[in-house]
């Protein structure tokens, strides 16, 4: 599939720059690198401006509320278990209104993949700190500077076992595309956090503060089947900030693999019967 | 021989009130009696006090009503709680080795219900079944008749079945020896068409398996949970996904995804928790997903009374969610109409792409209703998709179509190769965004044609009581039952009343209504709740206004007897 058949003209409303568009650009060449047709993807997004990137691209697409995308993805993916199913958000809708369902939707462990713009700030609302903005953050909002410990989507994950956990940098446009990839094909929960430089509101955590820091997990020999070696690299930030696959364990059962009722098909190709409610009715003789 | 008698079981949460009450009930239904019960619970999960309060007749009966003939005590504050509501020929029940009882009562039957339970059953949680056997001798039925319930009841496990048959033989021989001058407690046994005994959320959760519904979320919540409980014990069989949500949120959020990914999805909840669900109640709006949503009314705000009944959302859910668009309300009054109106509401939100609320409360919830068969002929599968043909045909498939009808055609993810959009902004007709001022108004508009076709599915409101009445009393959803009884009272009395019924309230009936009013020369409304919400919908739609409110927010439902008194206190002499 040749990634033209994913354009969509809708005009697009992010700044210049920005570095959501290498990820639009990665998600479109991740799908059509695994052979998907536009009609048999769907995007799940809330509201920011990452919530937006479903509209940039031509797909089924879902695009609810803020903080909310999650368990509408779950639920999507729950009526048809054929479709891959992507979650699209910013980290102020994924980890801050969404935390709730963060948490839970790892714990469901339906097959998604979640992909987080993160640039610790809130774009759209025009540059307040988030969840996982530094300490000493100032904004309009944040006058003293942020003084919140900064969450870590990557240790919140895997402390619940979140059985893929993976971190790319828009400035590594081919390395993203194919976490994308590999988080895609991944059966379960899949994270992917993308640190992605906020070129209007953050002005030390710049392009160039990233690349100079960044680095491949697999070049430095990580092996990815270790939860406590996974968690300790995730804990790993400041000079140097690792970029990859943190863990991935293939073995753990999905939400539809445990369902006994998905395990027949998908749900939306089955008619069940109203006659069937007959002897329901009976019970009640 | 008794036309009627009303049973009343009391204890604390957790000494089986309810199985006793659901055992005899099940077995007067059986018998040819028409049955209503209703439960009181605190909220608590032991201890405290509870009943269930048990009316049946050889008439249809739908409201509960006092004195009692029959009380089973099964703790000493039941017996002094209930004493003062038992007739004077009326008979009491209880443990004689758990409760003193004041001298000179001769209404006082007294049996060891636990030590024969033990003694004969062989097993002390047994005591429920020495119970039901004294009041089925009571009443004057033949042992039999319990005896084939409680075998077909614990057909799996015939030990049990055997013990609790003992059991009851027991209780039932100790009050056939006793009881012999209650000939006016006894009811005749007269088998008639089978009849269901049902509560109205088993029937609502009957009717989304009815509707083909394959998904429900939901965030356990008094006192909608039970339609969670239910679906969820079937699901498997119904080829059926039941996800308990982290909270109200997700799970309608969850039934808004499932919907678009395109199956018949459903959420239950609170008031509380339809608080959390009103953001995407409006999402469903502007969307276009269809939607079904059970607004289990109890009395807010906040917690307010967990475990009791009132009927004090209709405005809150007329009016959720920022913004305009276009929703259904329907509130169905008993058993029956919960089973007809959940499947009336799964068709209007795929007719019309809409957000459904079926409002229930706590009385309709958790209350037994003696209903006819219920029909499934009237079930309509008709998913209202994009067929085939319509997609071969479409050039560049628009999910939000501008059409003449205000419906656009609706298809699901990936059908027929087409992608689906469904934004929660406002949008284009391919589904993206848009702050154009024109596409805004046409999309508004769009929306809104929907009304018009809408409004004709809704029904007018149920009539009853004396067709040509002067005097109406006007009620909805719950209120039904009392209100149909209450105005059956007031015309054998020789007051000409006339009822009416709204179980469908949005779009409002506007114009049936105004009829039925310009026909009365006074007329009052009957509700659940402290303000008056249908009166006030009513001046704001029709600019009608009511003579009297006869209103109860004490968190308890309506007797027919307390209509009867609001009526003749406030309107008659006027």
């Amino acid at each position: 599939m040749e990634i033209e058949a994913f354009e969509n003209p809708s005009p697009i409303a992010w700044c210049p720059g920005c570095g959501n568009f290498a990820i639009l650009g990665a998600v479109k060449q991740a799908l059509a690198d695994m052979g998907f047709k536009p009609h048999e993807v769907i995007l799940v997004s809330g509201i920011g401006q990452a919530a937006k990137l479903p509209h940039y691209l031509k797909c089924n697409f879902f695009n609810g509320l803020h903080g909310r995308a999650l368990p509408a993805a779950t639920a999507i993916r729950i009526a048809n278990t054929e479709l891959p199913v992507i979650v699209i958000g910013g980290d102020g809708d994924t980890y801050g209104e969404g935390g709730n369902h963060f948490l839970h939707g790892i714990r469901r462990n339906a097959n998604l993949t979640l992909i987080t713009h993160n640039n610790q700030v809130f774009g759209l609302t025009r540059g307040q700190a988030s969840p996982t903005a530094e300490k000493g953050f100032v904004t309009r909002v944040q006058t003293h500077g942020v003084f919140l410990t900064p969450m870590n989507p990557l240790a919140v994950a895997l402390a619940l076992e979140a059985p893929f956990v993976a971190r790319g940098f828009t400035g590594r446009a081919r390395h993203l595309t194919d976490l994308i990839k590999e988080a895609v094909a991944f059966e379960g929960f899949s994270l992917v956090d993308v640190l992605q430089p906020c070129v209007s509101f953050d002005h030390v955590h710049t392009f160039q503060w990233y690349k100079e820091r960044v680095y491949d997990l697999e070049e430095a020999g990580h092996d990815p089947g270790h939860i406590d070696g996974a968690i300790q690299k995730a804990r790993e930030w400041g000079e140097r900030i690792p970029l990859g696959i943190f863990y991935s364990n293939p073995e753990k059962p999905t939400y539809e693999a445990q369902s006994p009722v998905l395990s027949g098909g998908p749900l939306v190709d089955r008619h069940p019967d109203p006659k069937r409610v007959e002897k329901l009715i009976d019970s009640f003789f | 021989m008794a036309e009627e008698l009303n049973i009343m079981v009391a204890g604390a949460a957790g000494q089986g009130m309810q199985t006793i009450g659901f055992v005899l009930g099940k077995i007067l239904v059986r018998g040819g009696c028409e049955v209503f019960a209703v439960q009181d619970n605190e909220s608590r999960i032991r201890g405290g006090h509870n009943f269930f309060h048990i009316r049946a007749g050889r008439k249809p009966v739908m409201a509960s009503a006092m004195p009692l003939q029959v009380l089973v005590a099964l703790n000493q504050e039941s017996i002094e709680k209930h004493r003062d509501e038992v007739e004077p020929r009326g008979i009491i029940v209880f443990d004689s080795d758990k409760c003193t009882v004041p001298q000179g009562d001769d209404r006082l039957l007294g049996l060891p219900l636990e030590q024969m339970a033990v003694d004969k059953g062989g097993n002390r949680l047994f005591e429920n079944s020495v119970a039901i056997g004294a009041v089925l001798a009571i009443v004057g039925w033949e042992f039999k008749r319990l005896e084939d319930f409680l075998e077909g009841y614990f057909a799996t496990k015939a030990d049990t079945a055997a013990g609790n048959v003992k059991a009851a033989r027991a209780g039932y021989q100790w009050a056939l020896e006793r009881a012999t001058k209650y000939e006016a407690l006894q009811i005749d046994f007269a088998p008639s068409e089978p009849k269901m005994f049902i509560t109205g959320h088993e029937a609502v959760a009957l009717g989304a398996l009815a509707s083909a519904c394959q998904f429900m979320s939901a965030y356990p919540m008094s006192p909608s949970t039970s339609i969670l409980t239910y679906l969820a014990g079937k699901a498997d069989d119904f080829d059926m996904v039941v996800e308990q949500a982290e909270d109200e949120i997700a799970a309608v959020n969850m039934a808004i995804g499932a919907s678009y990914g395109g199956l018949r999805s459903l959420t239950a909840t609170s008031g509380g928790g339809f608080s959390l669900m009103t953001e995407a109640f409006g999402l469903a709006g502007v969307m276009e997903v269809p939607l079904v949503v059970v607004e289990a009314q109890r009395p807010g705000p906040a917690t307010g009374l967990p475990t009791r009944t009132e009927q004090g959302d209709l405005l809150f859910v007329l009016h959720a969610s920022q913004g305009e668009f276009p929703r259904a309300i329907l509130a169905p009054g008993t058993a029956g109409q919960a089973f007809y109106a959940t499947i009336k509401a799964f068709d209007l939100a795929e007719k019309y792409q809409i957000p459904v609320a079926i409002l229930t409360d706590q009385f309709l919830a958790d209350s037994y209703f003696t209903e006819p068969r219920f029909d499934l002929s009237r079930v309509s599968m008709e998913r209202h998709l994009l067929t085939e043909e319509e997609a071969r045909g479409a050039k560049g498939y628009k999910r939000y179509l501008v059409t003449e009808s205000g419906i656009s055609p609706r298809s699901i993810p990936s059908a027929f190769g087409l992608e689906v959009a469904a934004d929660g902004h406002e949008h284009d007709e391919y589904g993206h965004i848009t702050e154009d001022r024109e596409m805004r108004r046409r999309m508004v508009d769009k929306r809104f044609r929907k009304m018009k076709s809408l409004a004709r599915e809704i029904a007018s409101p149920r009539l009853m009581g004396h067709p040509k009445a002067e005097l109406l009393l006007v009620g909805w959803g719950s209120i039904y039952g009392p209100l149909a009884e209450a105005v059956g009272i007031l015309n054998r009395r020789g007051i000409p009343v006339g009822g009416a019924h709204l179980d469908e309230l949005w779009p409002f009936p506007s114009e049936a209504l105004s009829r039925i009013l310009q026909g009365a020369r006074r007329w009052a409304v009957v509700e659940n709740n402290c303000t008056g919400q249908l009166a006030r919908l009513i001046q704001m739609e029709i600019q009608m206004k009511p003579d009297r409110a006869i209103l109860k927010y004490d968190g308890r439902p309506f007797t027919a007897a307390e209509i009867v008194e609001g009526f003749t206190g406030e309107m008659e002499e006027k």
